[in-house]
């Protein structure tokens, strides 16, 4: 990496007395997993480049709880909720912004009644506003003409009816969108959500994530378009399964966005 | 003047509708044995969900065939029931088609219903077709034999025979049929019978007038039996269905209570519970039966029209696991009514039969196999949620029996010693910042 990023903390503005303009949360996937930790840095190199200042919780910022809760375990969820909301509201954060729909849903729609009131954006919706502010330019670049199909996550899709700030995203690139059999309200999910990724499927005859990259490679792709650190996850081991890694790529969208412009 | 018809017909209508009353206090007793919720907010588009989705069907045309056949079903029936208010005026006071006086119109209403009896006869028949000799998928599915196979079948032939009737009645109305008007339909039924003497007539008239009433009252008893029941409840499911997005899971309250006081350095964990504490402490977290449910789940079981387009859109059963939403939805109704027969049989006190919702009806297999991506309720037209049944049960496999997998119990381990699912250490989290 040449350039070196520009992440400060909530802790850093608070000691010079200022608020970010937004929180960028992180959350586990973003900060651990190493397919997802480049995601993060190409978010990163965007608002770096478009000039916003955002701050992270680092080592304050915990996991919000998503899959303790899908599982079923509501007190370990509280309790993490509970603990990141007094942090948050200690720092006075209004604005949040994730890579992670899962993060983007529970901060969203279940830490309001903990106590956890905040503008909660997804990375996606975030850069179509940048976009549309005028703070951020997108160019097609590398990605001129591809084909690119677009794989909507269940918890930014159905569960909260986002499905055109990625999309428009994508139309920017000037790439040929392409939809699956499956698409918006009726995507099929990759198989990560309800806290399946941290466990074993039941028995079956098949694995979702293979299901779901069988009806993306349906409609010939060049790049398989993610905006999930987990269905990038699984949509990447679903081309491996069916060794298509050389032909298809699974980036998300920040990704996309970053490469075009040679970040 | 002869009585007994009237009279006869009396009876059978008190007790027809006598019967349908005892069985919906039934139905809503045992609706009530849920715990409650609040779903007092939102008004507003509690009603335009009502209107739009019961009343409009806009789920149901999101799958075009399906969808149209059911709206032309759906519209006849609720229409030609105008003509049942007819005979039942007819049948209690003797009179002959009294809304007759009211000149053409009767003869445009008539028409219109006897087109729609002929296309919801077309209509069935396709139903029926889609079913049996086409064999679509969803019909065909594990939890869809016996008693749930039968069923929908079963209300097929009802209707068809029903729709005939009400045809033939019309056509072998002498007086109707030589009034010639609104008759669009019967009059290529009437040629049938035209062999046959005037009284033969007359007493297929009055057979077929009198199987059509008979069979509404049998019909409208057996909706309590049957998944037909969902013609009287898809208006209040889609009332009370979820508001909130669909990723929204509720907190649950009693957790809230005990975690603030948790993390609340001003409790003495060691003091006494203040007076009637212990009530406001629920008896148990989640759900391993169904008196542990919400209301609205268990009128979400009543209202299941075991279509199977949850199932056909589930992500698990797709790829062949155990789980299936709408068995989720029929499971609860079962144990629900099984419930309500032991509270019947031991005066109203449900004496514990050693059976409940959990392992009994649904497996723990199928619980873990859910993914939580809200592709059932997406594809629900009656707005059920049988994702919030799943997390329920989730709920009580872990937080009263310790019981999720291995690997699930590792991940919550994780969280709670580092903040991650994953074993890294908390402080490490902005590393990546460097590498
Ligand atoms: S939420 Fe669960 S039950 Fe519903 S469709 Fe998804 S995996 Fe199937
Ligand atoms: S839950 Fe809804 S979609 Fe599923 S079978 Fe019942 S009515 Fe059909």
């Amino acid at each position: 990496m040449s350039e070196l990023l520009k992440v400060p903390t909530m802790a850093e503005f608070m000691a010079q007395g200022k608020q970010p303009e937004v929180l960028f949360w992180v959350g586990c996937a973003g900060s651990f997993d190493d397919r997802a930790k480049k995601i993060t840095k190409a978010f990163v190199k965007l608002l770096n480049k478009s000039n916003v200042e955002f701050a992270v919780l680092g080592t304050e910022e915990s996991c919000t709880g998503d899959p303790a809760k899908r599982a079923g375990n509501e007190f370990l969820f509280q309790m993490q909720a509970v603990t990141n909301i007094e942090v948050m509201n200690a720092y006075e954060v209004k604005k949040i912004v994730t890579a992670c729909p899962h993060c983007f849903n529970t901060i969203k729609n279940e830490y309001p009644e903990l106590g956890g009131k905040y503008e909660v954006m997804h990375h996606t919706q975030f850069l179509k506003t940048l976009l549309d502010e005028g703070r951020l330019t997108i160019e097609g670049g590398q990605f001129k003409g591809k084909r690119i199909t677009f794989h909507d996550p269940c918890y930014l899709g159905r569960a909260n009816n986002v499905y055109e700030a990625p999309r428009d995203l994508i139309r920017k690139l000037e790439a040929e969108l392409i939809e699956m059999k499956n698409c918006r309200r009726n995507g099929l999910c990759c198989g990560a959500g309800g806290a399946q990724m941290f466990k074993e499927p039941e028995k079956g005859n098949k694995d979702v994530n293979v299901e779901r990259t069988e009806q993306a490679l349906d409609v010939k792709p060049q790049i398989i378009a993610a905006g999930c650190p987990f269905c990038n996850t699984m949509m990447t081991d679903g081309v491996k399964a069916k060794e298509k890694e050389s032909d298809v790529a699974v980036m998300d969208i920040a990704e996309l966005i970053a490469n075009a412009q040679d970040l | 003047m002869n009585y007994i018809p009237n009279i006869l017909f009396a009876i059978a209508l008190i007790a027809g509708i006598g019967y349908f009353a005892k069985n919906v206090k039934k139905l809503i007793r045992n609706i009530k044995l849920g715990h409650d919720v609040d779903v007092s907010d939102n008004k507003s588009q509690r009603w335009k969900n009502m209107a739009m989705i019961a009343l409009g069907q806009s789920k149901m045309v999101r799958r075009p065939i399906a969808g149209f056949l059911h709206v032309i079903v759906y519209v006849g029936f609720v229409i030609i029931n105008i003509e049942v208010l007819e005979i039942i005026i007819d049948g209690l006071f003797g009179t002959h088609r009294v809304f007759s006086s009211i000149g053409s119109l009767y003869g445009v209403l008539i028409g219109s219903f006897e087109i729609l009896a002929a296309l919801v006869f077309i209509s069935v028949v396709i139903f029926w077709l889609r079913r049996n000799v086409i064999k679509l998928q969803r019909f065909w599915k594990a939890e869809m034999t016996s008693w749930p196979k039968n069923d929908g079948n079963f209300i097929l032939y009802f209707e068809m025979v029903l729709m005939t009737l009400f045809l033939v009645m019309n056509a072998t109305d002498i007086s109707f049929q030589e009034m010639n008007s609104g008759n669009i339909i019967s009059q290529y039924i009437a040629p049938i019978f035209s062999g046959l003497s005037e009284g033969t007539i007359h007493i297929i008239e009055r057979a077929a007038w009198w199987m059509h009433i008979l069979g509404v009252l049998v019909f409208l008893n057996y909706l309590y039996f049957s998944k037909h029941l969902h013609i009287l409840l898809a208006f209040p499911n889609t009332y009370y269905g979820k508001t909130r997005p669909k990723g929204q899971f509720d907190n649950l309250e009693a957790v809230t209570k005990e975690v603030k006081m948790m993390m609340d350095p001003n409790v003495d964990p060691f003091a006494a519970p203040p007076e009637g504490a212990e009530n406001a402490v629920p008896a148990k977290f989640g759900a391993s039966d169904v008196q542990d449910l919400s209301w609205v789940s268990l009128l979400n079981a009543y209202t299941c029209t075991e279509c199977g387009r949850c199932t056909s859109e589930c992500p698990a059963n797709q790829t062949g696991k155990k789980l299936s939403p709408r068995k989720i939805m029929m499971d609860t109704r079962d144990r629900l009514e099984e419930v309500g027969k032991n509270i019947d049989a031991n005066k109203g006190e449900f004496k514990p039969d050693g059976k409940q919702l959990l392992d009994d009806y649904i497996t723990r297999e199928e619980l873990w196999a859910c993914t939580s991506c809200n592709a059932c309720v997406e594809a629900c037209p009656v707005s059920i949620d049988p994702l919030s049944i799943i997390l329920d049960m989730r709920r009580y496999l872990v937080m009263e029996q310790s019981a999720a997998p291995t690997e699930l119990n590792n991940m919550m381990t994780n969280i709670e010693n580092n903040g991650a699912p994953w074993p890294y250490n908390q402080m490490d989290r902005l590393n990546w910042k460097n590498e």
